[in-house]
C-alpha cells in the first residue's frame, strides 16, 4: 500500500473483521473475496469491544493467503509495554502497516465491566510507533535492536463535533507522525468537501495520504440505525430518502450505487489519495463494487 | 469532598453474619456531608440490621459511635476504651477512614458498610458528580479547568475522540463529552492553542502507593508516629 500511494496511484483498501472464535477458515474465506481487488486489508482489533481473534494473528493468515494487512491496534486493551512488544512481533512476522486507534469504549462490547487501559491515546500511539521506526527507540528512550519500519496510519472522523476542530485534530495526527489516514464512513459529501478544502488549505494533504471511508448501505434500516445509533456518524436524510425510493429488494443495490458514485467523486477530489471500503460482513460484494467503481486491476508493485 | 454510597443491605448482612455484637463507626466529615456515613446514617443502618436479625431469630447488638474524622489519629483515639467489648467493627467512613480504623485496632475485624466512589462536587441535595481521580499531576491549567482524566470516558490527553455526539460522549447521550466542553471553554477564552499541541504519553503518578510530606515537615515524619 505504501508503494501504491507513494507512486501516486489511487489506493483502494478493504476491511475484514476476525471471527468470534478460532476459525482460521472463516478469515481465509473472507480474504478470498478481497484478494486482487484491494491494495491492503484492515484487520480490526476487538472491534466494538467484542472479543475476536487477535488482529496480528488474523494479519498473518492474510499474509499466508497473499494479501497485505493493515494491523489495527486500539489503546483500550493494551498498555505501552504490550503495544511495543506486539509491534515488534508483528513486524518480525511480515506486517508492514499499522493503524493506530483509540478504540470503542468497553461499555459497547461483550465485557462491559472490563477495565479500559488507555495508558496512551491514539495520538501518543502514533508518536510511539514513529519513534520506534525513525529513532530506533522505545517510548522510554531505550535503544531497540532493529527498528520496525511500519507505515503508520490513523483514523479521522471529519463529522464528529466540534466540526471546526476536526481538521486541527487531523493536523495534530500529522504532527504526531502519521503517514496515512482512513476516514470514518462518509455520507455527508458536502461536509466532507468542506473538510478536505480546509485540509488542503492547511497544507495537510501534502504531508499525509487521506483515504476516504466508504461503507455501502444495505438497507433503509441500516441507514436509520447509523444515523441515530452510531456516535459520530452523519447520515443526511437524502441518503435515507434515496434508499426509500426503491423497492426493498433493490435497496442493497441502490446502496452500492451510492457508494460507487461517491468513489467516482473521490477519485477527482483534491487531496484524496484513495478509498477505504468498509464492507464488513459484506466482503463478498467487494469484487462487484471494485468492478463498478472501475478501480481494477490493482497496480502490482514490487 | 470524598463521596461514597451505602452498600446493599444484603451484602452488609452477609458480612456481619457470624457476629452478635458489632460497633458501627460513622465519620463526621465528607461522608456525613454527602449523607451516607454520619451519625444519622449509622443509627438507621443499625436499626435495619437489628430488625432484620431479630426477624431471623438471631439477634445482633449494634453499637453506635461517630468520630469527627476517621482519617485522623486524634479522633480515633476516642474509641480506644470502647471497642474492647465488641467482636467486630463496622465503618461508614470512606476507604481511607476504614483502613485507618483497621490499623488502629488490628485485632478486630473491620467491615466496610459503604463503597467509596470518588472526589466529587455537590450539584444539588443528594446529587454528587465526580471531578478528580487524584492523578498526581494536574492538567487543569491547559484543559480549561475541566478534568479529562475523570470526565473523559477514555481519559484522553489529546481528545476529543471520534465518538463525540452532539456534545455527548459516545458512552451515553446523557454524559457530556469532556473534550467537547474543553474545546468550548478554551475557544471562548481564545486559548485553543493550548490543545493544538500534541501532549506526549503521560507519566502516571498513581501506580505505586503514594506518601506525601509537605515541605518543612520532613522532620516530624522522621521522628516517627505519635498517638
Ligand atoms: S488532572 Fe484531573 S485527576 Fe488529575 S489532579 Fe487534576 S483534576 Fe485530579
Ligand atoms: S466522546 Fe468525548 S468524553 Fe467520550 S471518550 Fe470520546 S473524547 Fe472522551
Amino acid at each position: 500500500m505504501e508503494k501504491v500511494l507513494k507512486k501516486g496511484h489511487f489506493a483502494f483498501t478493504g476491511e475484514l473483521g476476525p471471527p468470534r472464535g478460532a476459525n482460521a477458515e472463516e478469515v481465509r474465506k473472507k480474504a478470498a473475496f478481497l484478494k486482487g481487488n484491494v491494495d491492503s486489508v484492515n484487520i480490526t482489533d476487538n472491534q466494538t469491544a467484542m472479543v475476536r481473534m487477535s488482529s496480528w494473528a488474523s494479519c498473518l493468515l492474510l499474509i499466508q493467503e497473499g494479501l497485505e494487512p493493515n494491523y489495527q491496534m486500539v489503546c483500550r486493551d493494551r498498555n505501552r509495554l504490550a503495544m511495543q512488544s506486539d509491534i515488534l512481533g508483528a513486524y518480525a512476522l511480515g506486517i508492514r502497516n499499522i493503524l493506530c486507534l483509540s478504540g470503542d469504549h468497553c461499555k459497547f462490547g461483550d465485557h462491559p465491566q472490563a477495565k479500559g487501559v488507555f495508558d496512551i491515546d491514539s495520538m501518543q500511539l502514533i508518536a510511539m510507533v514513529k519513534k520506534m521506526r525513525d529513532e530506533g527507540q522505545f517510548l522510554s528512550g531505550g535503544e531497540l535492536d532493529e527498528a520496525p519500519k511500519m507505515f503508520i496510519g490513523a483514523a479521522a472522523n471529519p463529522f464528529a463535533d466540534p466540526f471546526e476542530w476536526r481538521v486541527y485534530r487531523l493536523a495534530k495526527k500529522v504532527s504526531a507522525g502519521v503517514d496515512f489516514i482512513q476516514t470514518q464512513c462518509i455520507y455527508n459529501m458536502e461536509k466532507f468537501r468542506q473538510y478536505m478544502k480546509q485540509a488542503n488549505d492547511m497544507g495537510l494533504t501534502e504531508k499525509v495520504f487521506i483515504l476516504a471511508g466508504v461503507t455501502p448501505m444495505k438497507s433503509v434500516g441500516m441507514a436509520k440505525y447509523m444515523k441515530n445509533k452510531v456516535p459520530g456518524m452523519d447520515v443526511p436524510d437524502e441518503i435515507i430518502k434515496r434508499l426509500q425510493g426503491v423497492e426493498k429488494k433493490k435497496q442493497a443495490e441502490e446502496g452500492i450505487k451510492i457508494a460507487v458514485e461517491q468513489i467516482e467523486e473521490f477519485k477527482e477530489m483534491k487531496g484524496v489519495a484513495g478509498v477505504h471500503l468498509m464492507a464488513i460482513e459484506w466482503e463478498h460484494k467487494v469484487p462487484q463494487i471494485a468492478e463498478m467503481a472501475k478501480v481494477l486491476p490493482r497496480p502490482k508493485l514490487e | 469532598m470524598i463521596v461514597a454510597k451505602r452498600k446493599p443491605i444484603e451484602e452488609i448482612k452477609e458480612m456481619v453474619k457470624g457476629y452478635q455484637k458489632v460497633l458501627n463507626v460513622g465519620c463526621g466529615t465528607c461522608v456525613s456531608v454527602c449523607l451516607v456515613g454520619g451519625e444519622k446514617e449509622v443509627n438507621i443502618l443499625n436499626a435495619e440490621l437489628e430488625m432484620a436479625r431479630k426477624m431471623e431469630d438471631n439477634p445482633i447488638e449494634m453499637g453506635a459511635a461517630s468520630v469527627e474524622r476517621q482519617c485522623d489519629r486524634e479522633f480515633l483515639a476516642e474509641l480506644d476504651d470502647k471497642v474492647g467489648e465488641y467482636e467486630a467493627l463496622m465503618s461508614m467512613a470512606c476507604g481511607v477512614g476504614i483502613q485507618f480504623l483497621a490499623e488502629r485496632f488490628p485485632d478486630k475485624p473491620v467491615l466496610p458498610a459503604v463503597d467509596t466512589t470518588g472526589l466529587a462536587v455537590n450539584q444539588d441535595v443528594g446529587w454528587y458528580e465526580e471531578r478528580c481521580r487524584s492523578c498526581g499531576s494536574c492538567v487543569l491549567g491547559w484543559t480549561g479547568g475541566i478534568c479529562p482524566v475523570t470526565l473523559c470516558a477514555k481519559g484522553l490527553y489529546n481528545g476529543p475522540c471520534g465518538g463525540t455526539n452532539n456534545g455527548s460522549c459516545e458512552i451515553d447521550p446523557e454524559q457530556p463529552c469532556a473534550w467537547f466542553k474543553i474545546y468550548e471553554r478554551l475557544a471562548g477564552q481564545g486559548r485553543l492553542d493550548l490543545i493544538k499541541e500534541f501532549h506526549p504519553a503521560n507519566a502516571w503518578q498513581d501506580q505505586v502507593p503514594r506518601t506525601l510530606i509537605q515541605p518543612g515537615y520532613e522532620k516530624a515524619e522522621a521522628t516517627g508516629q505519635k498517638t
